[in-house]
Formats: structure tokens, C-alpha cells, sequence
């Protein structure tokens, strides 16, 4: 006789509620060890309502369709020289950067998730952190294939995944991610799912995308709406953690209150290299990072704070200086960028008369106050036959990693931030309030931080040279995957494909 | 505060702590109006090193790209080592003087604020 056939109903209760089981001779404390000791009190799992409302078999048929259409434009991207439609090579290194400093992200996701899908005691929360750790390995791997293309014309992407775990710059977004899944799984989830995900992705995957498909490149485009179309589903696992978190105890308010602060305050620091990639890198532009942080922060994340009120939670702290910070935050991240584009995979460049004028428009209050004067500077230095390469090594802050350029938003944006704590009779510095709030609260945690600058003065990346250090610890082609756009080989070859040389 | 962690008594390594500079000490040094650099700047020193050394060599190398520089009336530089004013002479040495392992050492030039005055 044939195995009746089950509903969607329920193969979805036998997916998301059966493969549970009671404990009859182990404590079911000991079997997930991880759920007490950040302090949050679950007193009723069964209230999860599971916001992946979708049966493995349907899941399966809507990702590989996805796929297809996905492969079928790589394909037809490689064989139509696809690379030979974007709107001007610089806008390559924006790519090189997402390739470096986002889809190992996206890796390091998959692993959070892998690991908070087996700690939690709920099933229901159990199996949509394994569905979304499904989704974050397919995101990297689509997003290899998608830039592999330009692997085979232009420099700076051979060994992006060494350069992750090496590279200065990108132990701000590498450990952005080893803070969150390196606390507890409650902590994971509030960071990534709610904090990163449900309102910092939005302003990664839409307006950055569009600028992709602005700028002619249709396989980023392609990959990109891809994937936001399962961070929608991953911003209602968000919604629901934060929720369910609020609603079970009245304890874990203070709890969640304190991480949202923490990852806002991270995730903006983390978005500044966003700002910059729309702002400077894209040539032909979208929407400047002060618009897309009013649209998808202020207006979007605003509506959401308003309804989390009525649970007792408040906008991020801090949420005064961030609403600042929008007028500057992609300008000083590509100064750093312009003053050691000697020691980035990626080239960078003075933006040109047009984009300086656009940029000004976009920011009227200051840009032309602040900013301008570098560029004038840094024109009259390049002229001159020194173009300005920044001696030495930052100073990095010891929370975000980020070299301690963020300026005083209240009293001078021209005066550089600075911020400090002891700690057991060490000094550590701190780029802002933010920053500084985070390391008083755990400073064990961050007192192990790894920032390059100082393993390299301490002799751990490959010898005190610096072009050893990029070369050899960082395997960079030195001369070819830095310096600037002006000169490099890849503009040598653009030239040539155009008839320009 | 302890950090709350799943092992009771949990300490990580201190990656950056003293002892692991081989006896010299990170100083950080940040000029005031002058964003021409994006940030301070991160040098490894002896304690021994005198004031004027410092000066001479580190000082000068990191910062003297910028067109101010050699206008410098070293005289009338304003000194501010961890927040508090510094009146170093150039035969001190950084320990007399109180510098200590991350310690952040800023400058001000009266009159030289930058590009066109621009604090670039």
C-alpha cells in the first residue's frame, strides 16, 4: 500500500515540531549548555512562532530555481565580456572590496548560524537559524561566481580569502562578525539577525545594487536581489527573536536594550566602508549614503523603533551622534583609503571635478567646509609628483578597528575623537563614546582584540618592512593590486580594450 | 567586571599588553588641524629615547609630508600627552616625562592650522 500522501500543513508541523524529542535520561539543561549564561530567561518555547513558514521541499524548489536564473546570467555575463559594460574600471574596486570584506561575512554567517542552530532548546527557533545558515552558504558562493568573472581581467581579487583573515582593513568587518559569534546565541541573533540584518542590509543590498546595476554590471545586480530576497525572510527571524525575547521575561528588556545599543553602535562603524563604496566608488551614482541612511535608517529603522516601544525599548544609544555622523562617515572612510591606498588590495583616486561638485551638492552643510580642502590639497600634492601616501602606521581603535579618524560630532567635526580606558593597568584607545561604551562593558573581550597595526609592530606579520608585510603576510602583488587608479595596470588595460592606450 | 562568558573565570590573552614590545612601548601621535593625516599615528620607542630624538626622528617622518611642517616654530608648540599639558625639554626622556605604553601624545601649532587654514 502506498505512504499516504502529507499535507503541506503537515510535513511543516513534522518538520518545524517533530524532530524534537524529550530527554528521559540526560538533563535537557546539558544538552544546551549555551542558552542560560547571557543571563536571558525563556520560560515558554513553544510560544516561537517560526517565521520561515516554508517546508523543505518548497524551499529546495524556490532556491534552485533562483539558481538557474542566476547561473544562466553568470553565463551569459562571462560570454558576453561582460566586463567590458561597466561604466568605468574604478568601479571594479568596489567590487574587489565586497569580494574581500563582505562574502567571507557572509561565510562567517553561515558558521554563526550553523552553530546558534544547535543551541537553542526551542525546535522551531533550532530550524530557522539551520535554513538561514543554508541560505548564507549559497550567498557565498554565488557571490564568488558572480565576481569570479573579473578574477580573469583586473587585479586584487587572487586570494581573497587569505586577505580576510590577514589584511588591516579587514579586521573591521572580520571582527564585527567573531564578536557576534563569539557571545552567546541570544547575542548572535540580536546582532546579526536584528541589529545587522533586519535594518543594516537593506542598505548594503538595495541602494549598493542599484548602483551596480548602474554602473552596468548585471551579475553583482543579479546576485545581489538574490540574495535580499532571503534577507526578507531573514529580517522576519529578526523581528521574531527580539519579540520572542521581549515577551517571554520581563528581565531580558535591560539585556536586549544593552546589545541593540552595542550593535547599532558596530554595525555603523562597520557600514562606513558602505558610504564610501557608493559615495567614492561608484562612478556613476544612485543616491549619496547621507539619502540612503535617512531612507533605510531613519525612516525605515524609525518605524521599527516605534513599535518596539510598547515592549520598552528605546532607539539605540547614541542614535544622536549616528544621525550626525551621516554627513561624514563616507568621507573619512575614504581618506583613510586615499592616504594608504599604498597598502590596500583595491586602488583608489582624487574624486574628479564632477563628483567633488556632486558631493558637495549632496552635502551641503559639509562638504565644502570639511572635506574639499583634502581633495585640493591632495590635487596640488599629485600635481606637484607627490602624491600623498600617509608615512607610518594609524593609530586603530580598540573596539571597531577602525583607524581613529571619526571626528566630535557635538563640538567640532574637525577635531578627531578621542577616547580612552584603563584596564588592569593597560590603556586602550577608542574612536568614539560608542566604541568606548562597548569595551567598559566587556573589556576581557576586547582586550584580546587583534589589530594589525600592532601585531605587525610586534613583529607577528611577516617582519617589520611593509612591502613584506603586503607582499608576503598579505599576498598582495604589490604595484599592480594597490597604489592608485591613476597609472595601474588595470587602467592600462581598460585603455587598450577601449583603443584608448 | 567579569566578563560573562559559558567558562566560569574565563580571561583571554591581552594581545597588546607591555611585555610583548621586546621593552619598547607603542606611543601614539596625532598633530591637531592637520587631517592631511587621517589619524594619530602608531610608534614603537624606547623608554630611553629623549624628547629631542623623538622629535628628529619619528615625529618628523610621520608627519612631515604635510606642507606646515617646516614652518614649525617648535618654541610655541603646544604639547598634550594623554590629556594633560606637556612641557617636555628636548634632553627629557620619555619616561621622565611620563609617557607610559599607549600613551597618546598630541601636538598643536599655533598659527599652522592646516591647508589655507582649513585644519586639513
Amino acid at each position: 500500500m502506498a505512504a499516504k500522501k502529507l499535507n503541506i500543513k503537515d510535513k511543516y508541523r513534522l518538520l518545524t515540531r517533530d524532530l524534537d524529542w524529550e530527554f528521559s535520561y540526560q538533563d535537557r539543561k546539558d544538552a544546551f549548555p549555551f542558552e542560560e549564561f547571557e543571563g536571558i530567561k525563556i520560560t515558554d518555547w513553544s510560544k516561537w512562532e517560526d517565521p520561515f513558514r516554508l517546508t523543505m521541499d518548497a524551499y529546495w524548489k524556490y532556491q534552485s530555481e533562483k539558481e538557474k536564473k542566476l547561473y544562466a546570467i553568470f553565463d551569459a555575463f562571462a560570454q558576453n565580456n561582460g566586463q567590458l559594460n561597466v561604466s568605468d574600471p574604478r568601479y571594479v574596486n568596489a567590487i574587489k572590496l565586497f569580494l574581500t570584506a563582505v562574502t567571507p561575512l557572509e561565510y562567517q554567517a553561515y558558521q554563526g548560524y550553523a552553530h546558534v542552530g544547535r543551541q537553542f532548546g526551542g525546535i522551531g527557533a533550532r530550524i530557522a537559524s539551520q535554513m538561514q545558515a543554508i541560505d548564507e552558504l549559497r550567498h557565498v558562493q554565488t557571490q564568488i561566481h558572480a565576481m569570479s568573472h573579473y578574477n580573469k581581467h583586473f587585479d586584487g581579487f587572487q586570494d581573497w580569502s587569505h586577505m580576510h583573515d590577514r589584511v588591516w582593513y579587514l579586521s573591521v568587518p572580520k571582527s564585527f562578525f567573531e564578536d557576534a559569534r563569539s557571545a552567546g546565541p541570544f547575542e548572535f541573533l540580536l546582532a546579526i539577525s536584528f541589529s545587522f540584518e533586519y535594518v543594516l542590509t537593506n542598505l548594503l543590498f538595495v541602494p549598493f545594487m542599484s548602483g551596480a546595476a548602474h554602473n552596468g554590471d548585471m551579475a553583482t545586480v543579479t546576485f545581489g536581489f538574490s540574495a535580499q530576497s532571503d534577507e526578507a525572510r531573514h529580517m522576519t527571524l529578526g523581528l521574531e527573536i527580539i519579540k520572542f525575547l521581549l515577551e517571554q521575561h520581563e528581565d531580558n528588556l535591560p539585556i536586549v536594550q544593552k546589545w541593540i545599543d552595542k550593535w547599532f553602535w558596530r554595525g555603523t562603524r562597520l557600514l562606513s566602508i558602505v558610504g564610501m563604496m557608493m559615495d567614492y566608488m561608484l562612478p556613476n551614482k544612485v543616491m549619496s549614503w547621507k539619502e540612503a541612511w535617512e531612507m533605510y535608517f531613519e525612516e525605515a529603522g524609525g518605524a521599527l523603533f516605534k513599535d518596539l516601544a510598547r515592549y520598552g525599548i528605546r532607539m539605540p544609544k547614541y542614535s544622536e551622534v549616528i544621525e550626525k555622523e551621516k554627513e561624514h562617515v563616507s568621507h573619512q572612510a575614504w581618506w583613510i583609503f586615499y592616504n594608504f591606498g599604498h597598502a590596500a588590495g583595491f586602488h583608489t583616486w582624487i574624486p574628479s571635478d564632477e563628483e567633488l561638485d556632486w558631493l558637495s551638492e549632496k552635502y551641503p552643510d559639509t562638504f565644502d567646509k570639511y572635506y574639499r580642502p583634502r581633495w585640493e590639497l591632495a590635487k596640488k600634492m599629485e600635481a606637484e609628483g607627490k602624491r600623498f601616501y600617509s608615512a607610518g602606521l594609524p593609530q586603530l581603535c580598540q573596539v571597531c578597528q577602525v583607524p581613529m579618524t571619526f571626528t566630535e560630532m557635538d563640538k567640532d567635526p574637525g577635531q578627531i575623537s578621542y577616547r580612552e580606558a584603563m584596564h588592569q593597568g593597560e590603556r586602550y584607545h577608542m574612536c568614539s563614546d560608542g566604541c568606548h561604551d562597548i569595551f567598559c562593558d566587556e573589556p576581557e573581550k576586547y582586550a584580546q582584540a587583534w589589530l594589525p597595526v600592532h601585531q605587525i609592530l610586534q613583529g607577528n606579520c611577516g617582519g617589520p618592512e611593509l612591502e613584506k608585510v603586503l607582499s608576503e603576510y598579505y599576498r598582495m602583488n604589490v604595484g599592480a593590486d594597490n597604489m592608485d587608479f591613476k597609472g595601474s595596470p588595470d587602467e592600462q588595460r581598460w585603455n587598450q580594450w577601449k583603443g584608448m592606450a | 567586571m567579569p566578563v560573562i562568558a559559558l567558562n566560569k573565570d574565563y580571561k583571554g590573552e591581552v594581545r597588546d599588553a607591555k611585555a610583548n614590545f621586546g621593552g619598547n612601548i607603542l606611543v601614539y601621535i596625532g598633530w591637531d588641524e592637520h587631517l592631511l593625516f587621517c589619524s594619530a599615528k602608531t610608534f614603537l620607542l624606547p623608554l630611553t629615547m629623549r624628547f629631542g630624538e623623538l622629535q628628529d626622528t619619528p615625529l618628523n617622518e610621520g608627519f612631515n609630508q604635510h606642507p606646515d611642517f617646516k614652518h614649525i616654530d617648535w618654541a610655541s608648540v603646544q604639547w598634550i600627552l594623554n590629556g594633560k599639558p606637556l612641557s617636555p625639554s628636548r634632553e627629557h626622556t620619555l619616561e621622565q616625562l611620563g609617557f607610559d605604553h599607549k600613551s597618546l601624545l598630541r601636538f598643536r601649532t599655533p598659527g599652522l592650522n592646516g591647508y589655507k587654514g582649513t585644519g586639513v
